[in-house]
């Protein structure tokens, strides 16, 4: 026999407006296990709590249900009330009468109903419920940064402002990411490189940051507190030990290639470095493009190193580390608008992306900054900026808004009219600018620089003579339009890295249709992910500016920094738990685990007549397992269980509302 | 049929003058406008317009010089400023209709509403004449020039009866100023009209320029 105590809210009317709180204290009186009922109008106030605790005491209760709202409000408030009481914390149950009754109801006689029915489940569960203990794991006083851009290097220069070391693992040869192609920054038109070099050095001279530049993820096992991360360190074919970053093997170099950072509007070589400014400033050789990987002759760099760097029998390495947190901060890409031929991208050489400009408007570019459009050379005169293309347009594109581009166009008109006094004509759907000064930059656009904003979306691009024709509608005069163009600008869409999928699969973290990483709540928790331990920074998680990008790396240091800083970690009790002696060991529940945490392992077992055997069993591995219970629904034995939520936990619910 | 394609690069730079020369006229910056529509659904006279007050502010913005000064809208607006007083971004559109309207009429615009067009002479010539409003006398030539001759007799006649209409002009003390005025602003007419037609930059002589 237990002594279960029901506890009834009101929730001020919340519940109480809609149950009707006598009739389910007395149902509750007379459900099995039941000693004792008493409601409050609060109480997860603090004398809701006293009197839970003093009905504890007093009627020595050793059950608990709390009949109030969802578990997710007040589940841990709750459980710290019983163990302050001195019951264990897992010999509570929560039944949700308000968010799953009297806020759905308009009937309060079918509410009242379905509250019994709600408190009668929570009633036989709870008998069924046995002390459970939190343990404690260890952990390791590293963070690991995915991604060198700016978010990576925020995230890693505030952890190791806070005295904890970090690694930025960086695929390109050089950190600064996106931030580092474009030429001015909105709203306030600071010069991007100026702000983001600082950044780059500081994270480079850092004591408690290491970089690894060329290097990829390749695995990552573990859980929160203890990954074990697998890097791949693609061979850089340069003794960085020795190279002094001269730029002597570059300017020999005789293979010229495409230049992946200007976006095909320059080259580089096969040796390179990506940008003057690059973070290391040591050069990587493109194996692919490399003369002498080609056909074994040409050697020029290494004739020439002065340092004797080059190292062309350089191998990829794999690194394995331990890190006790993971921040995400992999980045976006630029949309390709090929899908318009309406636009004629890829046709005509004029018609460029929005990236592609801050290339040719950036001092460091192809152009020295000039503003030449691409065919000709010719300086432009009549622009055009078309905005939305690809974001918003499920038919060709993606179906969300991607933010930035809005502000972008509007600095774009206003680079083009203070530069080259070319006229901007900026056709928009709508213009989005809630941000700080950001609704006076685009003002500033319009009223100081004359941009002509056009209500409407272009249908067609063409060639006449040596213009580009763009025919639309001003959707405010209800009249089409024409605009002779020089040179046409899109505004493409912000979408996820191509490897996005990939790495969420190695990370185990979930990510959105649109392949963006899944936040846990998208306004409570937004960077952090499913997995414990690792989180989100930047436009990994879906389109951001640089402001809003910087606010949520600081966020997601934060909450590494939290973690590092723990001396021991608890874990949740409420794991999946093998009843070994039923096991089969046939492991689905092994691949079904969406967190890895199930393994095989071998246990001796001694069998009728004396003899040992050896069989296989499934394992868990109670830090990594979130209790989602997926591998309970997978056994076939039912040797799976999840601790607090048992077959018999379930089947004692479903026999509270079905008998 | 196919709908007329506005060019707005072949506007060039005479778009952009003819939207600068609106805004110094009226003085106010017509690229402040942000098109919210405030103007038009507040207008009184809205439903009657070919171009609602927003469009006009569009068309000057774009530089479309003959949609506006052609259009019927100009001519409509009763300069009752009910959209100068609510707009968000303090733009003077009535005064901006006055100076498409003035300039309608220096650049020689066919009027598109004649007859609002001549009852602004007719009432202007019943002020240069007498120093103030000669209501007889302006029904008379508005009716002169508009061939309308019966039209609203009923209502003349009733203000007759009560004596609404007086037979002769009021003369008011310093209608010799009153005329004088009349001539400067012809004098700075004339020579605007003459500046336009060579091309030269019209000088303006802090005149709002009423028609």
């Amino acid at each position: 026999m237990r002594r279960v105590g029901v506890f009834v809210c009101w929730c001020g009317s919340n519940i109480a407006g809609m149950v009707d709180i006598e009739q389910v204290k007395a149902a509750a009186a007379k459900m099995p296990n039941v000693v004792y009922v008493e409601d409050n109008k609060y109480t997860c106030s603090e004398p809701g709590q006293a009197a839970i605790q003093k009905a504890i005491k007093e009627q020595n209760l050793d059950r608990v249900v709390v009949a109030a709202c969802s578990p997710r409000m007040h589940e841990n408030t709750f459980r710290r009330t019983v163990s302050g009481a001195g019951l264990n914390a897992y010999l509570l149950e929560i039944a949700n009468i308000r968010e799953h009754c009297s806020w759905v109801h308009p009937d309060k006689a079918a509410g009242t109903k379905k509250a019994v029915d709600l408190v009668r489940r929570a009633v036989y569960k709870v008998a069924k419920n046995v002390p459970l203990q939190r343990a404690s794991i260890d952990v390791t006083k590293k963070a690991l940064v995915i991604g060198g851009g700016i978010a990576g290097i925020q995230a890693a220069l505030d952890i190791a402002d806070a005295g904890q070391p970090v690694v930025i693992v960086e695929k390109t040869p050089s950190i600064g990411g996106h931030m580092a192609q474009l030429d001015k920054t909105f709203p306030t038109l600071d010069c991007s490189a100026c702000i983001l070099t600082p950044k780059m050095v500081d994270a480079a001279q850092n004591q408690n940051i290491t970089l690894m530049t060329w290097s990829e993820v390749e695995k990552v096992e573990g859980y929160i507190g203890n990954f074990t991360v697998t890097i791949r360190k693609k061979a850089r074919h340069i003794d960085t030990t020795k190279c002094t970053g001269c730029g002597i093997c570059w300017s020999k170099c005789p293979a010229k290639l495409p230049s992946e950072f200007d976006l095909g509007l320059g080259q580089r070589k096969a040796i390179y470095v990506p940008f003057p400014q690059a973070i290391p400033n040591k050069p990587v050789i493109d194996e692919k493009n490399c003369i002498y990987f080609k056909t074994g002759k040409c050697k020029a760099c290494q004739i020439f190193c002065p340092a004797g760097a080059i190292a062309f029998d350089q191998k990829d390495e794999l690194i394995e580390e331990k890190f006790g947190a993971i921040i995400v901060a992999t980045g976006y890409e630029q949309w390709d608008p090929s899908p318009y031929g309406e636009y004629g991208y890829g046709r005509y050489k004029d018609v460029i992306t929005g990236l592609e400009f801050e290339r040719l408007v950036n001092a460091s570019g192809p152009t020295e900054g000039k503003i030449k459009r691409p065919s000709d050379g010719k300086i432009p005169k009549d622009v055009v900026i078309i905005q939305c293309v690809g974001s918003r347009d499920e038919a060709k594109g993606i179906p969300y808004c991607s933010k930035t581009c809005c502000m972008y166009s509007a600095k774009h008109a206003i680079l083009l009219d203070e530069k080259i006094h070319a006229h901007p004509y900026v056709f928009y759907m709508d213009v989005r600018t809630p941000g700080k000064g950001y609704e006076e930059f685009y003002k500033r656009a319009t009223e100081e620089h004359h941009a002509t904003y056009i209500r409407g979306r272009v249908s067609k691009v063409y060639q006449k003579g040596d213009k580009l024709v763009c025919l639309g509608e001003d959707t405010l005069l209800g009249k089409k339009v024409a605009v002779e163009a020089d040179m046409v600008i899109l505004a493409s869409a912000m979408v996820h890295q191509p490897a996005a999928s990939k790495l969420a699969q190695t990370l185990g973290i979930s990510y959105d249709q649109n392949h963006f990483y899944t936040e846990a709540h998208a306004k409570l928790r937004p960077v952090e992910t499913n997995t414990a331990g690792i989180f989100l920074a930047g436009a990994c998680q879906g389109p951001k500016d640089i402001p809003e990008t910087v606010a949520q790396a600081s966020a997601a240091a934060s909450k590494a920094i939290g973690l590092l800083s723990k001396a021991k970690l608890e874990t949740e009790p409420l794991v999946a738990q093998v009843n070994e002696g039923i096991c089969s060991g046939c492991l689905w529940c092994k691949p079904i685990c969406p967190y890895k945490a199930i393994d095989g392992k071998v246990i001796k077992e001694r069998i009728a007549g004396g003899k040992t055997i050896e069989r296989t069993v499934a394992s868990v591995n109670a830090s990594l397992c979130q209790g989602c219970g997926a591998c309970t629904v997978a056994c076939r034995t039912g040797a799976m269980n999840v601790l607090g939520f048992t077959n018999e936990h379930i089947l004692a619910e479903v026999d509270a509302l079905c008998l | 049929m196919e709908m007329e394609v506005l060019n707005l690069t072949a506007v060039g730079p005479a778009g952009a003058a003819f939207a600068a020369q609106v805004g110094a006229e009226a003085g106010t910056d017509v690229f402040s406008c942000y098109q919210c529509g405030k103007c038009s659904a507040g207008c009184p006279i809205s439903y009657a317009m070919d171009y609602q007050p927003r469009q006009i502010m569009r068309l000057v913005q774009l530089g479309l010089k003959d949609e506006a000064l052609k259009s019927s809208t100009i001519w409509l607006c009763a300069s009752c400023a009910t959209c100068t007083t609510r707009c968000p971004r303090e733009v003077e559109i009535a005064t901006v209709m006055d100076t498409l309207r003035a300039m309608a009429r220096r650049e020689g615009y066919p009027y598109k509403e004649r007859n609002i067009a001549a009852f602004h002479r007719a009432f202007l010539n019943a002020v240069a004449g007498g120093g103030r409003a000669y209501e007889l006398g302006m029904i008379l030539s508005y009716k002169m020039a508009t061939f309308e001759l019966i039209k609203d007799i009923d209502l003349g006649l009733t203000w007759l009866r009560q004596g609404k209409l007086k037979f002769f002009p009021e003369r008011i003390h310093g209608a010799a100023a009153v005329r004088d005025i009349f001539d400067k602003v012809r004098e700075i007419e004339r020579k605007e009209v003459a500046a336009q037609r060579e091309g030269r930059p019209v000088a303006h002589e802090g005149t709002e320029g009423h028609s």
